[in-house]
């Protein structure tokens, strides 16, 4: 969750939810969630595990059509 | 009794020396209050006590359905992270165990308005030609 909140800060364009999958399960259904962390974004690009900070922008560049 | 152990307040009193500016939470809850939204009500009051740069708002998720419209929270418990403006920054669901970190570490970085990324990243978000809702799903352990 850092990175993404810090991207929140950093751009307008970037929202950040932490989601706790325990409490909401019809999200974790929704979306999939196996194993945390899971990070989905735009309903498009997701992931599970934490990324470096290079290869979570890369994702966040693919969901939004390469910046 | 109080949720943080005397430990915890005063590593996060300590961690919040270094605020910068006035930081707002507001935390979404529901009347007919499960567990979670007191305690959830409870902890963010007791985080807020750390520091006098901090304010809390609690508002309910169904009577203040206009205001959770506009922060885009559609269910509670939420918590709402703001600086000198809205991030965009959400919390859903209880902030416990290493989603504790990050609560404090969002209020910082809201605080300074200054992320820790590098200036590629930076650069590269400030270009993005649409919005990116990310969405990161934890457990509370």
């Amino acid at each position: 969750m850092r990175l993404a909140q810090h991207m929140a800060v950093a751009s307008p364009q970037v929202r950040a939810d932490c989601i706790d999958a325990t409490e909401f399960s019809d999200l974790a259904q929704k979306y999939r969630v196996m194993a945390v962390p899971k990070v989905v974004i735009n309903d498009r690009v997701e992931f599970a595990g934490a990324l470096p900070e290079p290869e979570f922008l890369a994702q966040v560049l693919k969901a939004t059509n390469g910046g | 009794m109080s949720i943080l152990s005397d430990q915890d307040r005063q590593a996060v009193q300590k961690e919040f020396e270094a605020l910068a500016g006035p930081v707002k939470l507001t935390v979404f809850s529901q009347s007919l209050g499960s567990e979670s939204c007191l305690e959830t009500e409870r902890l963010i009051k007791e985080v807020v006590e750390c520091s006098d740069k901090l304010s809390v708002e609690i508002l309910n998720l169904v009577l203040d359905r206009e205001k959770a419209e506009a922060y885009g929270v559609d269910r509670a418990p939420a918590i709402v992270v703001e600086g000198a403006e809205d991030y965009g920054i959400r919390f859903f669901g209880l902030p416990g165990g290493y989603e504790f970190s990050n609560l404090i570490d969002s209020i910082i970085v809201a605080s300074s308005g200054q992320p820790g990324l590098s200036l590629e990243t930076r650069e590269a978000l400030t270009n993005l030609k649409e919005p990116a809702h990310i969405r990161v799903f934890t457990t509370p352990t």
